[in-house]
């Protein structure tokens, strides 16, 4: 990708790179966060669960520390072109990524409520698949940011449909295994609340995906991405007939 | 890019394929731009760049420099400011110039304001004259600080007072374009925001051409920003654009505070 040149001022460089830095700090978190989270939920570690949960502690303190280094640059470097949309940019990941560790957190808090029951058939298997793909996301959009390629964001935006088509083959298994028996119903709805989660976190993803796509370009893509979930429809077809 | 949709006003000053030769130095390479009226358009850029030097085309103050020679088409309201019966005189009337540092006559608040009236014969009798004081004072917002000591002398003002009271001397012959030379490159924080302020308002009855290194002040106050590089045009256009996606390297180099 292109390079950046210096600032006179060497010390708007080093904050800018202190930001970024965090950003890849927090990101990297958040990477283990649904991780763990996932493999908790799937190895019924309760342990792990609750290190996940601690752990989303350290996530919110780094957006409040991003937040609080955006504004003070805003304020003393009154950033332009390419600076400002970086700390505009950055704001905004920030807030996502915080977001995609609460839904992690969450993961882990329904981990703890579901191994008091049995296994409801390969549904955690499934869910530790949706959350590797969304973490796979993660991993790419935050190369894309630290290398500042709006090729790969664009790629990783695109990426969320298939999230949205495993998130759809699973809402179908839950519905499946609910119908069969009545007792799954309260797992299944646990499993529901998480795979939702994962998909939601993919969507946030997707706008992490938008705002690199902004900070290098200038421009937010205006193009409707593809939508792959079609759960809002499930089984009003029934209804029908 | 959406140069014509944010105008305010049509095209005021129309320039094309300018260059300016000091000597052997090519000083302004090829510069054409079309300025809208009634709005406020800023040229930025490095010492050297050539913004001031195509400012004072605009008016030509370089006609009174030795061996600078103008060259294309520069034309006002359509018309060639450098055709042979333009007498430079009566152009500046229209075309009215503040400097970098104040610069007041060594006379009177009142005649300071009065001068340009006078020469151009503006006015038919005292009251007339009066009258064009007084409204260029308030127009130029220092009215009220010295309606009441107008026959002190104009340099007893503070440095921002003598900037506003050098505006109201500008806008006391009627012009239509106000050329402003870094106006504010003297004064204090304070004195600065009375003449941003002041210029937003005179917008609204101006054509307002300013030069000014501070690009938060070209960021604050232009609807339109022009960046000079040297001796060239380098992009133009909506303020906001420039500063937020400028979409030249060179410009984003220099208002990110990169080495150009």
């Amino acid at each position: 990708m292109h390079e950046q040149k210096h600032h006179i001022a060497t010390a708007f460089d080093r904050d800018l790179e202190k930001i970024q830095a965090l950003i890849m700090k927090m990101g990297g978190l958040v990477e283990v966060a649904i991780h763990q989270a996932a493999r908790s939920l799937d190895e019924r570690d309760v342990e792990l669960a609750e290190k996940v949960r601690a752990a989303d502690r350290e996530i919110d303190a780094l957006e409040e520390q991003i937040n609080h280094e955006a504004a003070r640059v805003i304020a003393i470097r009154a950033p332009a072109a390419s600076d400002l949309r970086t700390v505009l940019s950055v704001m905004k990941i920030a807030a996502n990524l915080e977001r995609c560790g609460d839904y992690a957190k969450n993961l882990a808090k329904r981990t703890s409520v579901l191994v008091q029951g049995p296994p409801v058939g390969g549904t955690t298997r499934s869910v530790r698949r949706l959350a590797r793909e969304v973490e796979r996301m993660l991993k790419d959009v935050l190369d894309a940011f630290m290398r500042r390629d709006a090729e790969l964001a664009e790629e990783v935006r695109l990426r969320d449909q298939e999230v949205d088509q495993m998130y759809n083959a699973l809402f179908r298994e839950f519905l499946t295994h609910m119908m069969e028996d009545p007792r799954n119903i309260t797992p299944c709805m646990h499993l529901h609340f998480i795979a939702k989660n994962i998909e939601r976190t993919g969507d946030h993803i997707t706008n992490i995906a938008e705002q690199v796509i902004y900070m290098v370009t200038g421009e937010i893509p205006d193009e409707p991405r593809p939508k792959g979930d079609r759960t809002s429809y499930a089984g009003g077809e029934k209804r029908k007939g | 890019m959406n140069q014509q949709e944010t105008g305010a006003g049509e095209i005021k000053i129309s320039a094309r394929d300018v260059q300016v030769h000091y000597g052997d130095n090519h000083a302004l390479v090829d510069v054409s731009v079309d300025i809208s009226d009634k709005m406020v358009t800023a040229f930025i850029g490095p010492s050297g760049c050539g913004k001031s030097t195509f400012l004072r085309c605009l008016n030509r103050m370089n006609d009174t420099i030795d061996g600078c020679r103008v060259e294309g088409d520069i034309r006002l309201d359509g018309e060639d400011i450098y055709a042979p019966e333009v007498d430079p005189v009566h152009l500046r009337a229209r075309v009215g110039m503040v400097f970098q540092k104040p610069n007041p006559f060594p006379k009177s608040i009142y005649d300071n304001v009065a001068y340009g009236p006078r020469i151009h014969g503006l006015a038919k009798n005292r009251s007339e004259l009066d009258e064009i004081v007084e409204k260029s004072l308030r127009r130029g917002a220092i009215w009220d600080e010295v309606k009441d000591r107008l026959d002190a002398p104009g340099t007893s003002l503070s440095g921002g007072q003598q900037q506003r009271l050098c505006i109201a001397r500008a806008i006391a012959t009627s012009p239509e374009v106000l050329l402003m030379d870094e106006p504010c490159s003297a004064l204090d924080p304070i004195a600065t925001a009375q003449i941003e302020e002041l210029i937003d308002e005179l917008r609204r009855q101006f054509c307002v051409i300013m030069v000014t290194h501070s690009m938060q002040q070209a960021a604050r106050v232009s609807q339109r920003t022009a960046f000079f590089h040297l001796g060239q045009l380098v992009e133009y256009g909506e303020t906001g654009q420039i500063f937020t996606n400028p979409s030249d390297p060179r410009t984003e180099s220099y208002i990110t505070g990169r080495i150009g």
